[in-house]
């Protein structure tokens, strides 16, 4: 075991040194092929986003649907043919990276997100007429218990505190006296502090003073599944959560 | 050769020519050998990653506790009945550490919240990688014979899936693949048996081709046969990327091998003259059939339940005189179709007919001419029948079904990576070449029978991640560590009712005693829950509690003695024990204590959030309305409802509020005060 093992470190030493260099060709031939395959017919003086931003997805998955950014000009119009690239943190990629918009004007892409679980600030990229123009977009990566938390919510809550309806599921929001908030309006729920979530969740609107519109969860809901809701909350909170507590760089 | 003999025997010389010299130099010798271990130790990958922590940690504030809980060496985790050795915690040092919920810095973060703790399970149960491994590399990207690299985190469902056999809340997209396994009917060919020794079964439901002439003719199947998903996007059925000549053959064997069927098709009754053109569209709607059935919109989106076909182009395929005895009886040409048997007058049968009729696509198939087929030709067609495996899903006439005939999946997760014969340029892992192979079969050569599937990205990783849960370990783990699936019973209603839910298919739709569908609620209790006259009116015409849902019962027409029928046996079969069937008789009942119940309804539950009791006042919509429901349910169970829904259904959303006796008892008295006709009871 050990002798194999020192043979193989010597070997890959070795094998590192003569790959570097190779490697260093290779990426720098790969970073150079999108662009060179891509040829930009036209230039566009803006981006705007079309679709795909601010969605919620589970580590390390494909998001369901592509981001879409739009290259328009000085009027307005749409520009078919420009290169848009998009960029993001590491643990994010692009299918495609970089690609020409289409007659319509739009880049088209498919989002995978990162293994860890928090918020990606993504960029779309158009080289403009002069200097290049960028539009910047987020995409909020759940974890698995913030997941359990997001389908407990869309379950249980989402009727009452999404006042978006979809096709499925008609919102219940316009129909409450005192209304909820959506639980991304971090400016609200930011505020309130883990505990009193977790009793208003657990006792109803009443605990906190508030209306008893808002129903008690605690005999139906686990306390795991409370403390996933809570998570899944503060991953969607616009401003981010910021969770309070000890400061532990000590400089 | 001199010099250099000399040379060496000075050196001899003068390292041991003098014994106290020569036992210093071997003592050096002996001394350099023995620092050989922890020299190599010390420069290894691992304790480098252990030093960087301790530099990472130092300057927390709490990095006293997290240096006191820091063991320098090699950690391992070992669970011989899981045949676990994991060592990965000698480098991923923080994933116990909940200070540490801020570190991005691999291999250091701690561990997101997961049900499952890390020294009962170790890692490699739901990452896999090489456990006892000490490097990265040889931990993360291992491709020797009976390794395995890291799985992508994208299918990392598939851990949960080696021990729970059941659908758990918390990994949709392995419950997505599982599903699919039996919804796109992958299980007709491949067999996949559960470690239980349960085979999974096909919920597709592929319709027999006995009578196919019957049904439609030689240039539709034609066409389907080149490219189902162009006559009905949704469709399951693959594409086999068949040449113009053998869709031919195939469709030429089919109609020649077909049988007529008496009552298979009937006179195509046509509506009267002067019939309302919108009689067809609302009779279609007041059917609820796109409870089951989805046609495409104007803008292409398909609206509409996925329990049937979709219809869009129906008017190209059925004939109108097998269409019109379908309607008649369905179950007269499948016995086993999941369709109800409605009960439809003759001009209601024409109104749909024609209706149906309408939905054909001019463009579609419209270029097919075919020649008749010659005797080579049917048997060329039936040649590639046999070859391609169609009756491993369909039932044709002269054509045995085969058995096995794709390879078995039951542990293809642990296929071994040197069995694989990968594409040029493809990344060397299970996932990839699973999924690739799911996406594209056919690039993996031109002899390859697997067809062709239409399947979004998603759906392409949930069958992964399906696939990657049935490995050697989940076979091979002891039972006790299993959670079982829970197996659909063959429950079968007796008698005439027995036969009369058969008939209307009631299971499509509805659970009985752990068998039938999901789409509408269980009835395993329904007989303690509603009232007679209530449950008749509704059987005769249901008109739906909750106006929001899309999908929705239908009207059979049943007549008078077959809906008796049913209530009877509803009423005295489908009874819980747990219901008091005497409770709160209603003349106790007085009218303070319905007050009573009116205002902790109102006030204290606030039950209008949800529920409609005035149709003046309350507005909320998420249960159903409650105006009539004194006189739908009965009082024994809305009593036992208030106390503990979900102990009667378990997946309701209405939360238990821990009520105590007198409230519930109060509500109910209420509720039972609510008999309909416009909310009176809610008004003082
Ligand atoms: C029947 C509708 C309804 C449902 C269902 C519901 N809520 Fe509420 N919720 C309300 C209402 C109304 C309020 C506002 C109460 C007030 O401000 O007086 C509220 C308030 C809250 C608050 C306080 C912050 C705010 O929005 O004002 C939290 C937290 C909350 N709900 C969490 C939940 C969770 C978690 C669930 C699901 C388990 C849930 N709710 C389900 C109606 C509902």
């Amino acid at each position: 075991m050990n002798t194999r093992l020192s043979a193989q470190t010597k070997f890959r030493v070795l094998a590192a040194l003569a790959i570097l260099p190779l490697t260093m060709l290779l990426c720098c031939k790969h970073s150079a092929l999108p662009n060179a395959a891509l040829k930009a017919t036209a230039q566009g003086t803006a981006l705007v986003e079309s679709s795909g931003g601010h969605q919620v997805g589970a580590t390390g998955t494909t998001l369901t649907d592509p981001l879409v950014v739009q290259v328009n000009d000085d009027q307005g119009t749409a520009v078919p043919g420009a290169l848009v690239e998009f960029h993001g943190p590491s643990g994010v990629s692009f299918d495609p990276a970089a690609v020409l918009t289409d007659s319509s004007g739009q880049a088209t892409t498919a989002v995978t997100l990162g293994t860890i679980a928090g918020r990606y600030q993504l960029s779309a990229m158009t080289p403009g007429k002069g200097k290049s123009v960028t539009l910047d977009t987020l995409e909020i990566a759940l974890g698995y218990e913030q997941r359990v938390g997001s389908i407990l919510a869309d379950k249980y809550c989402s009727r009452c505190h999404d006042p978006e309806s979809s096709p499925v599921r008609v919102s219940n929001y316009d129909n409450l006296e005192v209304k909820p908030h959506a639980f991304s309006e971090g400016n609200t729920l930011n505020k309130i502090s883990d505990a009193d979530l977790t009793s208003i969740i657990l006792h109803g609107g009443p605990a906190l003073n508030r209306s008893a519109l808002m129903p008690p969860y605690g005999n139906t809901l686990s306390a795991p599944d409370i403390k996933a809701i809570i998570a899944y909350i503060r991953a969607l909170s616009d401003p981010p959560y910021q969770p309070p507590g000890t400061v532990y760089a000590r400089q | 050769m001199q010099p250099i003999r000399k040379y060496l025997s000075s050196v001899w010389q003068a390292l041991f020519g003098d014994p106290v010299r020569a036992f210093g130099v071997v003592s050096l010798i002996l001394l350099l050998a023995l620092a050989i271990a922890p020299a190599k130790e010390h420069f290894s990958q691992w304790h480098s990653y252990q030093r960087k922590y301790l530099g990472l940690i130092r300057d927390r504030g709490d990095a006293i506790s997290l240096r006191r809980r820091f063991e320098p060496g090699i950690h391992q985790i070992w669970l011989p009945e899981l045949g676990v050795v994991d060592r990965c915690t000698t480098c991923h040092l923080g994933l116990k550490e909940a200070s540490l919920s801020d570190v991005t810095q691999q291999p250091f973060r701690k561990h997101p919240v997961v049900p499952h703790s890390l020294d009962a399970f170790g890692c490699v149960i739901c990452h896999g990688g090489q456990g006892q491994a000490t490097t990265v590399v040889e931990a993360h990207h291992s491709e020797r014979a009976g390794e395995e690299p890291i799985l992508p985190t994208r299918y990392i469902e598939s851990g949960c899936g080696q021990c729970h056999q059941n659908s758990l809340p918390g990994t949709p997209q392995l419950n997505l693949g599982r599903t699919m396994l039996s919804r796109y009917g992958c299980v007709h060919c491949h067999a996949v048996t559960r470690p239980d020794g349960s085979k999974v079964a096909a919920t597709d439901h592929p319709p027999s081709l006995v009578h196919i002439a019957d049904k439609t003719t030689r240039e539709w199947l034609f066409s389907w046969l080149k490219d189902p998903q162009a006559y009905a996007a949704s469709t399951t059925m693959p594409n086999f990327k068949l040449s113009d000549a053998d869709a031919s053959d195939i469709s030429a064997y089919l109609v020649n091998s077909s049988s007529p069927k008496a009552g298979d098709t009937a006179a195509d009754a046509k509506p009267a003259a002067n019939a309302d053109p919108a009689a067809g569209p609302s009779l279609y709607g007041e059917s609820f059939c796109a409870s089951c059935h989805s046609v495409q919109n104007a803008a292409g989106n398909l609206v509409g339940g996925d329990l049937g076909p979709e219809l869009t182009r129906i008017g190209n395929k059925a004939k109108p005189e097998w269409l019109a005895a379908w309607l008649q009886n369905p179950r007269v040409y499948d016995s086993t179709t999941p369709m109800p048997h409605y009960r439809f007058a003759p001009q209601q049968i024409a109104t749909l007919v024609a209706f149906l009729q309408t939905k054909s696509d001019s463009d579609y198939g419209s270029g097919v001419h075919l020649d008749a087929a010659t005797p080579q030709q049917i048997a060329h067609g039936r040649k590639l029948i046999v070859e391609l495996g169609c009756a491993a899903c369909h039932e044709i006439n002269g054509v045995q079904k085969p058995e096995n005939f794709a390879p078995d999946l039951s542990a293809i997760g642990s296929k071994p990576l040197a069995q694989i014969v990968f594409l040029p340029g493809m990344e060397h892992s299970l996932p990839t070449y699973i999924a690739a192979k799911i996406r594209q079969p056919r690039a993996f050569g031109s002899s390859v029978k697997m067809p062709q599937f239409t399947l979004s990205a998603a759906q392409t990783d949930a069958l992964t991640t399906a696939l990657l849960a049935l490995t050697a370990r989940g076979r091979s783990m002891p039972d006790n560590l299993r959670v079982a699936a829970v197996p659909e019973t063959n429950y079968q209603p007796a008698g005439p009712a027995g036969k009369l839910i058969t008939e209307l298919a009631c299971f499509s739709c509805h659970r009985f005693n752990g068998r039938g569908g999901e789409m509408a609620p269980d009835l395993s209790w329904e007989g303690s829950s509603v009232q007679r006259q209530w449950l008749t009116n509704f059987l005769h015409n249901p008109n739906t509690l909750r106006p929001s849902l899309i999908r929705r019962m239908p009207r059979f027409n049943l007549s008078d003695s077959d809906n008796k029928e049913l209530t009877d046996y509803i009423l005295t079969v489908y009874q819980s024990p747990a219901i008091d069937a005497d409770l709160v008789p209603a003349a106790t009942n007085s009218a303070d204590v319905v007050e009573h119940g009116r205002q902790l309804f109102y006030s204290k539950y606030a039950c209008q959030s949800c529920h409609i009791i005035d149709t003046k006042t309350d507005k909320g919509y998420i249960g159903p309305t409650l105006t009539q429901v004194g006189s739908r349910l009965t009082a024994g169970w809305l009593y036992a409802w208030l106390k503990n829904p979900q102990a009667l259904r378990p997946s309701t959303t209405e939360p238990n509020q821990n009520l105590s006796d007198e409230d519930a008892h109060a509500l109910t008295a209420f509720l039972m005060s609510l008999k309909g006709s416009g909310g009176q009871g809610a008004k003082r």
